[in-house]
């Protein structure tokens, strides 16, 4: 077994407790950057580190955090918490049962980029999440770890937490800064882009829960310690939370790398009645069906290798599907969530994920000819390219990959 | 000098200020690149993705910064793997856009395959259709046919009111979110907006009442589909059977440049109705917008309480005769009064009418009035905008002051053009006893008792502060004040001051600077230029006339003085559209002809003299203002100049020394505007009108002396005691004046409470918003509902003028409850 760098909640119990993170030694990497390293040293250790962005893109977070002008202020950052991706629950398990952990990263985050001020955006259905949160952070505020002039240093600190109200493209994240603006949850235009010009207009750094949570082990143990697990490319360990038809569904702490084999079959224990293993959706549901094929099994899990398959690491929401589940009947789940979330913007994902569902839904009941298999193919090719945001562009990546692997699965349904 | 960037579009070079957008540079070379959502007049959205480009940079090396060259030479250029929005892309030294290749044909025409998806096509029987960017769009670069199935098209409500006004058809939106920038962007009344997502994304109104605002009308030009409309021309005419006719918004000073849509109507008999008014380009006055006062009122032309027959009064009563007997009655009377005929107008007239009537004046020796609630247009013509003016062209540097002045109320689209200049970072001055709309954008606000104006500008001269340097350190200077509480003697000082003023601090007669007053009537100033004065002591003068004659005035309405005044004048004679409370009485009344039935010029408040022609033939039974004045004159023996408009506005400018030299068509020449709307163009259909019948020219300044400060009378300040309020007359755009009540369009919008109350005094006297109070002045008692606002200051209660209050000045009060009394009776 690896090292838990984020799970370690399973390792020592009752963690989500102050008492206990502190005892098992919370905080204290808190304590030495305010009280003796340069924001500019915390800026170092994490580009040092390698560590990439766990929200989907990974995008080098020392790297993002450098692009705030020092000539505009304040700083703000953000968590984005509105863990939204059909498949992936590792936000929640953090947040609900390693929140020290992620709070410690967040307030480390906030004083690499010189931010007073941070927010934690949840999705609504977080609402308890964000209720114990709000009692973490005065607990916190109480003891001294946040507040002003914290550990009698000019630096102060304050968080808030903030419920989105229920919409997936929240978790886009100028969408989530107009969210946190408290206008309709759509995307903004970029450039600017956030670094620059982000909430109130401000320079805005935005990381996801997981890549927050590293923090404390980067900054507390060194880049160096980080790099012991994962790979060259992307170091470190990541959540994979693995779904579908596996025995043992869940979250795995695993060393990024590692093989799709050893996560579905030591860690998941292989498929529900031993059924053959038909395709992988890598990150939920904005995933490619990738076949299941001896060589996809053995592809590591790294943000490049991925990649090679056609696919992106995302935020490693693993959806097994076995030989019982129809392709075409997966797409028709994954057009309806996209057309349901699609915020409405831009025209090609408007029009086209609700075009793209009136199609599946003739294909589904049995109303469809041959044609309207390629009438599908070719709204979601139409759609490509031309959206607003990332959101339209991920829906098409299923419906495509599915009529090109899976074809015989839509024409068994076509009209008879 | 802005920067300037070179860039080629289409193999076309083009060199444009740094920063446009794509798609504008692209127009300048007369290049279309479609969109929906994006307006000039807007910030970017870039949502529709209709105006995908392929655009390409040239490539730097990393090392040096200098760009990459090709073996001949040339720069190398990069083109990204994504075609880009034109509307969201700022243009950049060296780039290349392709705006027409296959692969951006393509792009086009897979997104309005996209939008028409879930668009009705209703086009037969909407009114866009003809002028619709849609519609264009989809000829020009669209699919011939749609691989949607037509059954399964998403359907959503077709007649949503967003109020009483603007109806909206859910299925024929785009969701391009115009209407909503514009709301929020361009007017800062965001009272419009996006629900729920997706598909199910529609526009929503949430103030009460629906779509509360004065622009809203607005919204229906630039929506780029049927889907807003107006709920007088929904279903109501298609664009092509009309016919366009220019001319000039006459219901405030602003002067907005418009169209009167016109067609023959086989439910009106043939006859050729106006259908709709619009928006007509002039960047110097109302670009291209106007208020909803503007496109709605006009239906008061149609109104069956026109008058259509001349009346004699035969005893107690008003009959109708003939043309000929009235015309020669009248002028037996006007030949009786000789030298003691009062003359009295308004600006609801034309420089022709009011120039007939100065020289009917002129020649009995009478006496020339105008009726207007405020004075100082004499000082406004000395010190009044000149030459070279524009609003939109005040910036940082530029000082606005604004006094005694509602201006959202009083002229809607000089607040714009204020707000917009405050926002380019000119310096905004409100000076105003109670809180504004226009506040929000001010740099200074000064707040003053009511009856206090000239005593408070006095201060305002001497000051030495941020306001006193502000104004002497400007570039520009423009003065506006208005009719917030203040009636003629407040108004004519106020005015010296501020002229004096201006004077003072060099800016007279600069260029964007100078006084501007915002009337009532679309041509008070013209009127002023012409002659015309204010008569402080009115209802002595009429008293002591012998004859009356009152042109686009009602008097009796609105001071039960001058009621009282008329009743013993001599005899009176009133040309006017209705039977107003004036002319009934009247020994001989003479119905007149619309603005929109009549040809005509009018100077505005920025003393810009403007032309407006017929745009639908007049009622049989009509005769238009200076025709009739003419008629009488000449049946009296007394010989004027000019028979029809040409001939009058021809001697105008030969007689009055600022009209001098200017002929019609300086007044009617034409320059290219910017933005360049075209509406005839592919995108913005529908959008204003296109200025092809003239800006208007500016008048140059009167010369002459202006009074000093020390010689401005002081006005003795009220003192309000304990049992007393001071009545203020305030000034409301949506009032019960005589065509906004016949249009019948704006019934809902009129203001509900004649009075308003400081919170305090309404707890004084146990008073909730919408309850009955009765004011009693001099005896004389009023009632109404009275409304509560904690922006206005205590001890006074502002009533709302042309709302039957008969209220002229600040005048004490005794306020009384009537349930309350009664029952204490």
């Amino acid at each position: 077994m690896s090292e838990l760098f984020l799970l370690r909640h399973r390792q020592i119990p009752g963690l989500n407790q102050l008492s206990t993170y502190l005892e098992s030694g919370g905080f204290e990497t808190w304590k030495k950057a305010v009280t003796s390293l340069a924001p500019e040293d915390l800026v170092n250790e994490v580009k040092a580190s390698g560590l990439r962005g766990r929200g989907g893109a990974g995008f080098p977070t020392g790297t993002k955090w450098s692009f705030l002008p020092n000539t505009i202020w304040p700083h703000y950052v953000v968590a984005n918490a509105d863990e939204s991706e059909p498949g992936t629950f590792k936000d929640r398990e953090i947040l609900e049962f390693n929140p020290f952990q992620f709070l410690e990263g967040l307030m480390l985050a906030s004083y690499a980029v010189r931010a007073h001020i941070a927010y934690v955006y949840l999705r609504g259905e977080f609402w308890q999440i964000a209720r114990k949160l709000d009692e973490r952070i005065a607990e916190l505020t109480s003891n001294g770890y946040l507040g002003e002039n914290l550990f009698g240093r000019d630096y102060s600190l304050r968080i808030y937490t903030h419920l989105g109200a229920g919409a997936y493209i929240c978790g886009e994240e100028t969408a989530l800064l107009e969210s946190l603006e408290g206008r309709l949850g759509q995307p903004r235009l970029r450039p600017p882009f956030p670094a620059v010009a982000g909430l109130f207009g401000l320079p805005t750094v935005i990381n996801n829960v997981e890549t927050l949570a590293n923090l404390p082990i980067i900054i507390g143990k060194g880049a160096a310690h980080f790099r012991t697990q994962g790979t060259e490319k992307s170091p470190g360990t990541k959540i994979f939370s693995l779904s579908g038809r596996v025995k043992k569904p869940g979250n795995y702490e695993l060393p990024l790398g590692t093989t799709f084999r050893e996560l579905i079959y030591k860690h998941g224990e292989g498929i529900i009645n031993d059924a053959r293993i038909k395709a992988i959706m890598p990150a939920g549901a904005s995933s490619a069906l990738i076949p299941a094929t001896e060589a996809a099994l053995d592809t590591p899990m790294d943000y490049e290798s991925v990649v090679e398959l056609g696919c992106a690491l995302g935020s490693a929401s693993v959806i097994i599907l076995d030989e019982t589940v129809s392709a075409s009947a997966l797409v028709s789940d994954t057009i309806h969530f996209f057309k349901h979330e699609s915020c409405g913007k831009c025209t090609p994902c408007r029009e086209g994920t609700f075009w793209m569902a009136r199609v599946i839904d003739r294909i589904e009941t049995g109303k469809a000819r041959e044609a309207d298999i390629d009438l599908l193919a070719g709204i979601a090719r139409q759609m490509q390219n031309k959206c607003l945001c990332a959101l339209g562009e991920f829906s098409t990546v299923s419906v495509l990959s599915a009529i090109e692997n899976y074809r015989a699965d839509f024409e068994a349904r076509l009209e008879k | 000098m802005e920067k300037q960037v070179t860039l080629k579009i289409d193999g076309r070079s083009v060199t444009v200020p740094d920063g446009t957008l794509i798609v504008d540079a692209a127009k300048q070379l007369g290049i279309v690149i479609p969109v929906f959502c994006y307006h000039p007049k807007l910030k970017p959205a870039g949502m529709c993705r209709v105006c995908l480009v392929d655009v390409g940079r040239p490539q730097l090396d990393r090392a040096s910064g200098k760009p990459v060259l090709n073996e001949d030479g040339t720069p190398k250029i990069t083109f990204g793997p994504k075609l880009e929005t034109a509307c969201t892309t700022p243009v950049s030294e060296g780039m290349v856009v392709w705006g027409a290749t296959e692969k951006v044909m393509e792009a086009r025409k897979e997104v309005l395959e996209f939008l028409l998806t879930s668009h009705p096509l209703d086009c037969p029987v909407c009114d866009k259709g003809g002028e619709c960017p849609l519609q264009n769009l989809t000829m020009r670069f669209g699919p011939s046919e749609s691989r949607f199935e037509f059954d399964e098209k998403y359907h959503n409500e077709k007649q949503v009111p967003l109020g009483e006004l603007i109806i909206l058809d859910r299925e024929r939106c785009i969701q391009c979110g115009r209407c909503v920038r514009f709301q929020e962007q361009v007017v800062d009344e965001p009272v419009i907006g996006f629900y729920e997502r997706g598909r199910a994304m529609e526009i929503v109104t949430y103030s009460e009442p629906g779509f509360d605002s004065i622009f809203s009308g607005n919204t229906t030009d630039i929506c780029p589909v049927g889907a807003l409309t107006t709920a007088d021309f929904r279903f109501g005419a298609r664009p092509w059977e009309m016919k366009a006719r220019a001319s000039i918004c006459t219901q405030c000073p602003v002067g907005c440049n418009i169209t009167y849509n016109v067609r023959r109507e086989a439910r009106k008999d043939g006859r050729t109705v106006i259908k709709r008014v619009m928006p007509r380009q002039n960047e110097e006055v109302n670009e291209i917008w106007i208020c909803d006062k503007g496109r709605f009122t006009y239906h008061y032309y149609e109104s069956p309480e026109r008058l259509t027959s001349p009346l004699i009064r035969r005893g107690d009563q008003l009959v109708k005769t003939s043309w000929d007997e009235a015309i020669e009655y009248a002028a037996q009377q006007v030949k009786a009064a000789g030298s003691k005929l009062a003359v009295v107008t308004s600006g609801r007239l034309s420089n022709e009418d009011l120039f007939t009537l100065k020289q009917l004046s002129e020649k009995t020796g009478g006496k020339a009035i105008l009726h207007s609630a405020i004075s100082g247009g004499d000082r406004v013509a000395m010190a009044g905008m000149t030459t070279g003016s524009d609003l939109g062209k005040l910036s940082k540097g530029s000082v606005i002051l604004v006094f005694a002045c509602d201006l959202h109320e009083e002229a809607p689209i000089w607040w714009l053009r204020v707000k917009q200049a405050a926002e380019r970072g000119a310096t905004l001055i409100v000076v105003n006893p109670r809180n504004t709309r226009l506040d929000k954008y001010a740099t200074h606000r000064l707040r003053y008792a009511y009856g206090s104006e000239v005593s408070t500008l006095r201060t305002l001269l001497a000051d030495t502060g941020d306001i006193g340097l502000a104004v002497n350190e400007a570039e520009n200077a423009v003065f506006i004040y208005g009719s917030e509480g203040i009636g003629l003697n407040a108004s004519a000082g106020a005015a010296d001051l501020l002229a004096a003023w201006l004077e003072r601090s060099g800016h007279r007669g600069k260029a964007n600077s100078g006084l501007i007053a915002a009337w009532q009537k679309g041509n008070d100033q013209g009127a002023w230029e012409i002659g015309f004065k204010t008569d402080e002591h009115l209802a002595e003068t009429i008293s002591a006339a012998m004859g009356v004659y009152i042109t686009a005035a009602d008097p009796a309405s609105e001071d039960p003085e001058l009621k009282i005044a008329l009743q013993r004048a001599g005899f009176v004679i009133v040309q006017d559209l209705f039977l107003t409370e004036t002319a009934k009485l009247a020994d001989v009344v003479l119905p007149v002809q619309a603005v929109m039935e009549r040809e005509g010029t009018v100077v505005s408040g920025e003393r810009r003299l403007q032309y407006y022609a017929p745009a639908i033939p007049a009622p049989a039974g009509t005769r238009v203002d200076h025709a009739i004045t003419s008629a009488i004159a000449e049946a009296a023996g007394i010989q004027l100049e000019g028979n029809n408009a040409g001939e009058l506005f021809a001697q105008l400018t030969r007689e009055i020394d600022v009209f001098k030299g200017i002929t019609l068509q300086d007044v009617q020449a034409v320059h290219e505007q910017t933005p360049s709307l075209g509406r005839s163009g592919m995108y913005y259909g529908g959008t204003s009108y296109e200025n092809l019948e003239g800006l208007g020219v500016i008048l140059p300044l009167k010369v002459g002396a202006l009074p000093t400060p020390a010689e401005v009378i002081e006005l003795e300040e009220l003192t309000i005691p304990e049992d007393r309020l001071l009545a203020v007359p305030v000034t409301r755009l949506y009032d019960r004046g005589g065509t906004v009540t016949a249009s019948g369009m704006l019934q809902q919008r009129i203001a509900r409470s004649l009075f308003s109350l400081h919170p305090a005094d309404a707890e004084r006297y146990q008073l909730k918003a919408g309850e009955r109070v009765v004011l009693n002045l001099d005896g004389r008692e009023i009632e109404g509902e009275v409304d509560v606002d904690s922006g206005q200051p205590q001890g006074v209660v502002l009533v709302t003028r042309s709302m039957g209050a008969l209220l002229t000045a600040p005048v004490l009060v005794k306020l009384s409850v009537p349930q309350r009394s009664a029952v204490n009776s």
